[in-house]
């Protein structure tokens, strides 16, 4: 069944659209991230403008991340007040990167911009993650126990302690100044804009080992605060490149917050680190596509820019 | 602005070769269709082009989608990766472009002709919109190469012919296939009756292809309403996520 989409103005199955929704919405909730970095490559893939996959893939992630983040706040998962915080820098930072994303596009350069910003987290992430699960599925594979957990988290100090007007956050058990969370979520809310993500994949790795906060407080904060911040992504990118397609972000939700009930459901019943390594490569893999993308050859040099209106 | 000078080229045209038998109007044609409706449905569409001629002829068909001024970027390696470099904008490019014609072109059609009507992608006149940046006549011929390849990439343009059925020499009928992804506004038919190596008559047939029911709502809305739709677009979204949520609390 074909349905036109009248933003990305192009016609596409219904049911590949739920298909990847579900997918992808599996993958977000066993893994605990968002998605929005698998839905957006994989929407320009199959020939949706990428600024439409931008501003349709912030909108879809403001439902995955509402589903979410309920069942963290019922487990006690969500430290309110670092949230705020990250949000209030998300907002700032995400309302200059619309208006970094409406630049670029005027410069012919938002593709290419789009295309970095995904090579460089994507590797980066893939190879943390990658690094950080092999040991125990190689433990796993020759049958070793599993090594004690991380010592990493509340109770460093490093320099970043020093920093004035410190807060107190219970949740996260932290005593620390604002303007570390407020900068944070400030370059999130940035790259979360151009790239279309909510910044979950980011964000999290970030939050446990720069400000030290507990992981499950750390995932749980950062889908409140992604909700924030990517529906400030979607209005701004509605009102100024009016590149939401709310027709497709609603295929994609259905699919993507049922396939997320499913997920979180099946991370509890199978071995995590496998999974994790698992996910490593295949953020790894979509990296050193998306880098051959840049810099291989192209068949075709030329390109139409956006249609003047 | 285009559009007037082809009218008035073709009226200039038509007026000089068929004064002899202005009355008997030589060439007739319609579309099935006046009026393609692009719905939430739509998968692409096809009109039959139908007419009928005072007499033995051949038959060229021109159809062109509404004009738009169009930028294309040229690709250029900087360091290991390939960025948008140069770019040309053309003006009064035809959206869509298609011909048909009863023969082929070049057994009845001189070449002077077929280019003072544009027939063929070839003779498209592509003119840079801004007449005081200079563009190199080879570099200017590469970018409409390109342009038409890419225009034909996206089924758009069609450097292929389409073939005119006649009957008896009078009737003649064509089928027109729009894709999905078919620009909207008004469209051309141009179709043209030529007769010893010259055009006899031509006829202008026009016709629109819009967007209709919810989905041209809800481009017109995102359009003109970008705030409400963005709050609106935000609010479904938690709504969803919200629900789904309750939803699998209770199973």
């Amino acid at each position: 069944m074909e349905i036109y989409l009248p933003i990305a103005e192009i016609s596409v199955n219904v049911f590949l659209i739920l298909g990847m929704g579900a997918a992808v919405g599996f993958l977000s909730g066993m893994f605990g991230v968002g998605g929005g970095f698998l839905i957006t490559p994989i929407l320009v893939f199959i020939g949706v403008p990428p600024p439409v996959a931008v501003g349709t893939g912030a909108n879809e992630i403001v439902a995955t991340s509402v589903s979410g983040v309920i069942t963290q706040l019922r487990r006690g998962n969500v430290d309110l007040r670092m949230g705020a915080v990250l949000t209030v820098g998300g907002f700032i930072g995400s309302g200059l990167g619309v208006w970094i994303f409406s630049l670029l596009k005027d410069l012919g350069q938002i593709d290419l911009v789009i295309g970095l910003c995904y090579v460089v987290f994507l590797s980066i992430i893939g190879a943390l993650m990658a690094w950080e699960s092999m040991p125990s599925v190689i433990r796993r594979r020759i049958g070793a126990p599993p090594a004690a957990p991380h010592t990493r988290g509340p109770g460093r100090h490093t320099w970043i302690h020093g920093l004035p007007f410190k807060m107190r956050f219970h949740k996260s058990k932290l005593f620390i100044s604002a303007i570390v969370p407020l900068t944070l979520g400030f370059l999130v809310g940035i790259l979360a804009a151009i790239m279309g993500v909510g910044g979950g994949f980011i964000m999290v790795p970030a939050m446990i080992y720069i400000l030290g906060m507990p992981t499950q407080v750390a995932i749980g904060t950062s889908l409140f605060q992604i909700i924030f911040v990517t529906a400030n992504t979607t209005f701004l990118q509605a009102t100024v490149n009016q590149s939401v397609d709310a027709v497709l972000a609603m295929l994609l939700l259905v699919g993507g917050v049922i396939g997320a009930q499913f997920g979180s459901r099946a991370a509890v019943k199978l071995p995590g680190e496998q999974l994790r390594f698992l996910l490593a490569l295949l953020v790894l893999g979509m990296a050193v596509k998306l880098a051959a993308d840049l810099a291989i050859t192209p068949s075709e040099l030329f390109s139409f820019a956006g249609v003047v209106k | 602005m285009k559009t007037t000078l082809t009218f008035f080229a073709l009226g200039v045209a038509v007026f000089g070769m068929t004064t002899a038998n202005a009355q008997e109007a030589p060439l007739v044609a319609d579309v099935s269709e006046n009026l393609v409706a692009i719905t939430s449905g739509f998968t692409g569409k096809e009109v039959l082009l139908f007419g009928a001629t005072d007499g033995p002829g051949d038959i060229a068909i021109v159809v062109k989608g509404p004009a738009r001024e169009l930028t294309l970027r040229k690709k250029d390696r900087m360091g290991p990766i390939w960025v948008n470099a140069d770019a040309v904008t053309f003006r009064d490019v035809p959206s869509f472009y298609r011909i048909a014609s009863s023969r082929p072109l070049e057994e009845f059609a001189p070449p002077n002709l077929l280019s003072r009507f544009q027939i063929g992608t070839e003779n498209l006149r592509l003119e840079p919109a801004d007449e005081s940046v200079t563009v190199a006549p080879e570099q200017l011929a590469e970018y409409r190469k390109a342009l038409v390849r890419l225009k034909t990439s996206d089924q758009l343009y069609d450097e292929g012919l389409g073939s005119v059925n006649t009957t008896s020499n009078r009737l003649f009928r064509t089928r027109i296939l729009f894709p999905s992804n078919v620009p909207t506004g008004t469209y051309f038919v141009e179709v043209y009756l030529f007769r010893n190596g010259t055009v006899a008559a031509a006829e202008i047939v026009p016709f629109n292809i819009s967007k209709i029911g919810f989905g041209a709502d809800v481009f017109d809305f995102a359009h003109n309403f970008g705030a409400i739709y963005g709050i609106l677009a935000i609010a479904l979204a938690a709504a969803a996520g919200w629900a789904a949520s309750a939803a699998f609390r209770r199973t």
